[in-house]
């Protein structure tokens, strides 16, 4: 019963008019940002930062909420109507979601998706709500060698495990913990790959790579090829409303795109494309109308969203009881609790349980404050879609920049932007994951601080990360985890030579 | 994904060059700190990810030797020279205390160009109308500070 005591103080906190109105101000803007063609939650959540600037920690927080939730469904909005998923995690979203739109059944695909969204926030946040103290206790015990371990295990899973390349997905990384290098050491005050430029002794700042990488590049990426195929938006015809028979062929699918979502966004393994797919793939599979996919099947529409919803909420599970980010979008959300000096992780939950318990009842308020207003607010969003893309990119670019020059006003930001930028434009061209660069940089410095603790306390002898069980089992999981791609690989090269 | 023509990409061994550089700047910085007396010091870690990058170059040099990176369109160098110049327009303005409203309508209009449109006037009073509406929400109302120049000042 601890965790509904603590979720009542959360609440009483979240349900102050001030805190209300932050929530609301993060949802309207979140969805607003997030329909907007090629920006996913994590570049909706970077470009929105400095709005929260100047709030305080709860207040800022409790935004932030909003505009992580207000994001996805923003996200999913775009994939439906124009079928250019601004994330990979819309993407099963857009494969039934958009030829539903073409057979004028736009709305019903938008309710589906933003009514699975909130079953799936909903109970993907009483699943916090319930881990999240168990966690807590789990993660007192650690030391700092079992830390180091978990974040190892989190490096692989996210850069090398499920991406289509794990070299190219692990060089993402290095790049990533290479950028966490520059800077001031903390342990030592040692500056570190600044080459004397006394802007970079305070190290890379995660927004300015965040909005290099996602919104430079993608302009950058997006207008080196135009004219290779215009997007069309579906206009939403006909009623918005599901019909019984929609209500019937959607609940299901819901609860199973949960049960898919949750755990695996829970597990530091990071990213939601799998569980979407998953989720797709077993809709797929005991349809009772398996004509329809591939022509717009409603349950290829509820699974993939509730999964991709349920994923996002399990990623707040290491992040606020562990302070371990496992996507790009939860990186961010770190960055903005630092802004404060606030770091996530079990302390927090001790030191701050107002603000800890305010943004997880502030969950519930998003996900509530989505589904009344986004379903009358559709025609806005659509409109919203309807920006030429010209001043859409330039318009982003504009906002990119003030939030640069907002955090940080120097020639030296702006210069990184720009590389940063160029950064983003060549990985997607060669087809590099962007994700991992920005987990690298916030989770590298993270995991050199634990490792040096670790080895201060055994007094440099390396075998201290073994001694440990939990530290011994999570480096185990980790090396399993970096070498089965390879494996599999070579596997599947091995039978391909056979045949 | 391996193909019999055994097609050397040389636009991906530069990336597998560039990160042997990278790991080479890296132990070059490392070896200028000095070295700590117990527990591992500044130094041990950036060896460590050098040590990675070198690997991956190898990796990567691979995939390129084998031609196994995806295949690329041809793409439009100048939309891309555009936009870079919109940001370097804007850092220039920035940095001789132009204000951010000039340097953000001439990366709009510089954007919007990129993207095909062919009004550049009209297009930069739209970029200054959208910074005069960006300046005074975030300067007046959330009291960021933004480069001032002569028309911030006006405001």
């Amino acid at each position: 019963m601890d965790a509904f005591a603590a979720l009542a103080q959360g609440l009483t906190v979240a349900l102050q008019p001030m805190n209300l109105l932050f929530a609301l101000i993060g949802v309207m803007l979140g969805t607003a940002v997030g329909v907007l063609p090629g920006i996913g939650p994590a570049l909706t959540v970077a470009l929105l930062l400095p709005i929260t600037f100047k709030l305080d920690p709860a207040g800022s927080l409790i935004m932030f909420a909003g505009i992580y939730y207000g994001g996805m469904y923003g996200g999913s909005t775009t994939a439906i109507l124009i079928n250019t998923p601004g994330e990979s995690a819309s993407l099963a979203t857009a494969l039934e979601g958009n030829k539903m739109a073409k057979a004028g059944r736009g709305g019903p695909a938008l309710a589906t998706a933003a009514i699975g969204s909130f079953v799936a926030g909903t109970i993907a946040t009483i699943g916090i709500v319930f881990l999240a103290p168990w966690l807590v206790e789990i993660a007192l015990q650690f030391g700092p060698e079992d830390y180091f371990a978990l974040m190892c295990v989190a490096f692989v899973t996210v850069s090398a495990t499920f991406g289509s390349s794990p070299v190219r997905g692990l060089t993402s990384l290095f790049i990533g913990l290479t950028l966490g290098l520059v800077g001031i050491d903390k342990l030592t005050g040692q500056a570190r790959l600044s080459f004397g430029v006394p802007e970079l002794l305070d190290g890379v700042e995660i927004t300015t790579l965040a909005v290099g990488l996602f919104a430079v590049g993608e302009a950058l990426y997006i207008a080196s090829r135009r004219n290779k195929g215009e997007e069309k938006i579906e206009p939403v015809r006909g009623s918005l409303w599901m019909t019984k028979e929609d209500w019937k062929r959607s609940w299901k699918p819901w609860l199973r795109g949960t049960a898919f979502g949750f755990p695996i966004g829970a597990l530091p393994a990071g990213g939601a494309e799998i569980p979407t797919f998953l989720s797709y793939s077993t809709e797929k599979r005991l349809t009772k109308h398996p004509e329809e996919f591939g022509k717009g099947a409603i349950e290829g529409v509820a699974g993939p969203e509730a999964a991709n919803n349920a994923s996002a909420a399990g990623t707040l599970v290491p992040l606020l009881t562990l302070g371990l980010p496992t996507s790009a979008t939860a990186a961010m959300m770190l960055a903005g609790f630092q802004q404060y000096g606030l770091n996530p992780g079990p302390l927090l939950f001790a030191e701050r349980p107002d603000l800890v318990w305010g943004l997880i009842a502030s969950l519930f308020i998003a996900n509530v404050m989505l589904i009344i207003l986004n379903l009358p607010l559709v025609g806005l969003w659509v409109r919203l879609l309807a920006i030429p893309q010209p001043w859409l990119y330039a318009g982003i670019l504009v906002f990119a920049t003030m939030g640069t020059i907002a955090a940080k006003p120097s020639a030296v930001e702006l210069t990184m932007l720009g590389v940063f930028g160029v950064m983003g434009f060549l990985m997607r061209r060669f087809d590099f994951p962007v994700a991992p660069v920005v987990v690298g940089l916030i989770l590298g410095p993270m995991a050199e601080q634990q490792l040096r603790r670790a080895m201060q306390i055994s007094l440099g002898d390396p075998t201290v990360l073994v001694q440990s069980p939990i530290s011994a089992t999570l480096l185990g999981i980790a090396l399993i985890a970096l070498i089965a791609p390879f494996a599999l690989q070579g596997l599947a090269k091995f039978n391909k030579s056979d045949d | 994904m391996s193909t019999a023509t055994h097609r050397i990409d040389r636009a991906a061994m530069a990336i597998a060059a560039g990160l042997l550089v990278i790991a080479v700047v890296i132990v070059w910085d490392a070896s200028s700190l000095p070295s700590t007396v117990y527990g591992i010091g500044p130094r041990a870690v950036p060896i460590l990810v050098a040590g990675g990058l070198v690997l991956l170059a190898i990796g990567n040099a691979v995939l390129a030797w084998r031609g196994e990176f995806p295949e690329r369109e041809d793409y439009d160098l100048q939309a891309v020279l555009l936009i870079l110049g919109g940001l370097l327009a804007l850092i220039a303005i920035i940095g001789l205390n132009g204000g951010f409203i000039p340097a953000t309508a001439v990366l709009f209009a510089a954007t919007a160009t990129a993207f095909g449109r062919r009004a550049i006037l009209t297009d930069f009073v739209i970029g200054f109308v959208l910074s005069v509406l960006v300046f005074l929400m975030f300067s007046k109302l959330l009291t960021l500070s933004l480069p001032m120049g002569p028309i911030e000042r006006l405001l």
